[in-house]
This record gives structure tokens, sequence and C-alpha cells, in this order.
């Protein structure tokens, strides 16, 4: 195994952390949820919820926002300084991912050298940092949707901005499914996580 | 906070699927080193979906979240524009029937007596300290629909009638350099709000519910309505008002609800 560290230290800090808040926001964002469903006939289970009731779930829920949040920031701020990025999920062409996803089909999509992404990889990844930014302004137009009157009209109105909130909630939780699906396929890459290589 | 392994117990995903996940861990990480880092790691998540009911009861933890919560007291503190209005809304979007919402039910709605009823200010306050609804009514009365939205996610867009607080505030003599104002109800419910608040343009002591008398189910005789905050926030058959600097809580506050309540 190659000694080359692929995942470098920022970026495995500031996964785990990520993965943590995001843990908690979910399972917290779930007990809010269910004091007043959006969908009557979807409520999340107390076994999977945090907070005990509505008034705990919302202090959770409007601590670790903050942990999120930063830690985001900080993320997605060295991610450009750095030009990793750029470099590791940049360029993604439209032939690039037709020809990877055709590949997945037929079951022949490797991920033989982990320091290279293919094209679904860099559209999941590139899909899950703008579902989270779009998280995070939704979840602010639910917060404060009188104190920021152009995020409340972007999300459609107050009503809307929940929608809006739940539905980026699932796109998050589709991924964390299938990430970890996929690294339970490829341990090497938990490794990498974790090690740097 | 305790940490703990997940554990096969009969019935659960874990007890059916547990044993063959870790054959395909062990046969993924031969190397023994590998192989502990690997238990760690199934540690690490399980405490992650376990630990729920083990944060929630920890004291410390806690502490710690009404400490944040404090916290976002100062930041919604900041955030509030006195002079930016909450969206207001043409009378066909009025919700009808617009939802009762107490912390008890419909049946036990106090039953206030207009005649006898008299409002009682309280505090750092130097002029009249007793009102009747009479004189409540004598005052200039504002009207305006806008959307209550209730901590638990949902929202409804109702018509309020009243006295601006603001004006009410200034006639009551209140210091309106003091820090609270909080609120007692007949039924026994008490908040409190920042001084900025309640001398929002928006911020009405309420005496009609879509241009009739404020009916028992919404807060007869009177209604504190702020559109710039949670409903919790916006007590009902209010009884007293006192102007004060010491940090009053509230009935929902002092079990973790945020004070600021801000929207």
């Amino acid at each position: 195994m190659s000694h080359r560290t692929i995942q470098p230290v920022w970026v495995r800090i500031t996964h785990w952390i990520n993965a943590l808040a995001v843990i908690l926001m979910v399972m917290s964002g779930w007990q809010v949820y269910n004091a007043s469903p959006i969908f009557p006939a979807l409520r999340f289970p107390a076994a999977i919820t945090l907070g005990g009731w509505l008034g705990g779930a919302l202090l959770w829920h409007f601590a670790v926002m903050w942990l999120l949040v930063a830690n985001f920031l900080v993320y997605l701020g060295l991610n450009l300084v750095s030009g990793r990025l750029r470099n590791k999920l940049l360029p993604l062409s439209f032939r690039a991912l037709a020809a990877d996803t055709l590949a997945a089909l037929r079951g022949r999509l490797t991920h033989g050298d982990l320091s290279r992404y293919n094209a679904i990889q860099k559209l999941a990844y590139l899909v899950v940092i703008a579902d989270i930014v779009l998280l995070v302004l939704s979840g602010l137009a639910v917060w404060k949707s009188v104190q920021f009157p152009l995020l409340r009209t972007l999300m459609g109105g107050y009503d809307n901005a929940r929608v809006v909130h739940f539905i980026c909630m699932s796109v998050l939780v589709a991924f964390f499914v299938v990430h970890v699906v996929m690294v339970a396929l490829v341990p090497r890459s938990l490794l990498l996580m974790i090690r740097g290589r | 906070m305790a940490i703990r392994k997940p554990r096969s117990e009969p019935g659960t995903t874990l007890a059916s699927h547990g044993d063959s996940i870790l054959k395909d861990a062990h046969k993924a990480l031969k190397d023994p080193a590998r192989r502990l880092l690997g238990k760690r790691i199934l540690s690490l998540g399980g405490l992650a979906l376990l630990s729920g009911c083990d944060l929630s009861t920890d004291k410390s933890v806690n502490t710690m979240l009404r400490k944040i919560s404090f916290f976002n007291d100062d930041v919604q503190a900041l955030l509030f524009d006195p002079n930016r209005m909450a969206p207001t809304y043409p009378e066909s979007m009025i919700t009808r029937p617009f939802p009762f919402n107490a912390f008890y039910d419909i049946d036990d709605v106090p039953d206030v007596d207009a005649g006898t009823y008299r409002l009682q200010v309280g505090g750092l306050a130097n002029g009249k300290r007793v009102w009747t609804l009479d004189e409540l009514h004598a005052l200039p009365q504002q009207d305006q629909i806008t959307r209550h939205i209730c901590i638990e996610g949902w929202s409804a867009i109702g018509r309020w009638g009243g006295v601006r607080f603001a004006d009410f505030l200034r006639r009551a003599g209140a210091d309106t350099t003091a820090r609270f104002v909080s609120l007692h109800c007949a039924d026994n419910y008490w908040t409190s709000i920042d001084m900025p608040t309640a001398l929002h343009a928006q911020t009405l002591l309420t005496l009609t519910y879509d241009g009739q008398t404020l009916p028992p189910k919404y807060g007869f005789p009177m209604k504190l309505r702020m559109p710039t905050k949670l409903g919790y926030k916006n007590p009902k058959h209010i009884v007293a008002i006192t102007v004060t600097n010491e940090y009053p809580g509230g009935y929902w506050e002092n079990q973790g609800y945020n004070w600021f309540g801000g929207s």
C-alpha cells in the first residue's frame, strides 16, 4: 500500500466533525419534525430521534448548527484555497458521467485508485456540498423568516421553506446511506479517511 | 454518558444482520491491528446511534445546551431589526378556522369576566397602573393580518386588532430603557419579551380577532400579538404586565424553549 497521503489531515478532521454534526442535526431534526409532520403519514420512531421532546430537540438542533456551519465553512474554505475542490471534483463532463453511469450499470465501475474519483463520485460529492448549502439556507429561512425576507422569498415563503429543508435532509440522508454502503464495499476507503493513506 | 457497544438483542435489525455484518468486516480486516481499528469504529458508530437517550438525560450536556440557547438569544437580539416589518397578507389568505392552541384543552379555556377585569401594570412604570377594558378600547386601535408561526413548525394567518404596545407602554409611563417586559395570564401562563420587540410597530395589545371581540379561545380579553416572535411568546388572557431588568423566564422557556423565540 502506498504511503502517499491522499486525504490531508484537515479533510479527515472536517469529515468526521461533519459526520457527527450531520447525525446529531438529522436525529434532532426528526424529533422537531414529529411535533408537526409535513406529511401526516410520516413520523420518525423515537429510537432514532434526539432530544426526547420538541424543546430538547430544538436545544440540540440550534446548538449543533453552529458546529455544522463553522466546520462546513472551514472545509469549503480550505477546499477552495488549496485547490483540492478543483483537482478532485472538477472537471465533471456530461460525457464522463454518461460513460461511468453505463459502466456502473454493467457492474464494471471500479474505485481501484482511491486518489481519483470517477464521474459519479464527483457528482455525488458536488451535489452533497450544494445540498448542505441549501439545507443551511432553508433552515435559516425557517428559523428567521421575518428577519431574512429575501431568503424567505427565495424559498417560496415560510411554509415552503420547511418543505425545502425536508427535501434537502432527505437528499443528505440518501447520500449518507449510499456513502456508507460504498465504504462497506471498499473498506480501504475507511482507513483512508482515518489515517490519510 | 455511557459508551455502549452494539449488542445483539432479539428482534432487532442488529440481531438478524449483526453477525453477517461482523463476519464481512472481519474478512475485510484480516490483520489484527486493522481488526482492532474496525472494532473501535463499530463502537463509535454504535455510540452515535445509541447515544440519543444517554446524551439527553446527561446533566452537564443539558447545562451546555442551555448555555448555547442563551447565546442564541443574544444572536437573535442582534439579528432583530426594529424597523423590519413582518409580512402582511390579504384578507383572502386568512386561515379559517384559525387553530386553537394552548398547553391545555379547549374546554379549560379561562372564563374572564369583562366587567370586573383589570389589567395591572407593575415594575418600572410611573403612569396609570390599573386599566379597565373600556379604557383600553378608548386608545387608538390598529389592525393587521400576519402569520402566526408555532414552534412546532405549523403556521396560520390571522387578523388581530388592538392597541400598539409601544403606545400603551408610553401611556403607562413604562421605563422603555428597561430590558424586559413580563406578561402574566389568567390561565397561569407567563412569558417575557425583550424591550426592542415590545416597542416594535407590529407588536399589538390585541382586543379583537377578525373584526370581532377577541373570543375566549383566542385569548379574551386580550392577547399580545408579535408577528416577529413564535406563538408561545404571544400570550393570551393577559392580566398583569411588568417592566423589569430581572430576567423573568417563562412557562415554556423554563422547560427548555429558547427565550428570545424570534422569527
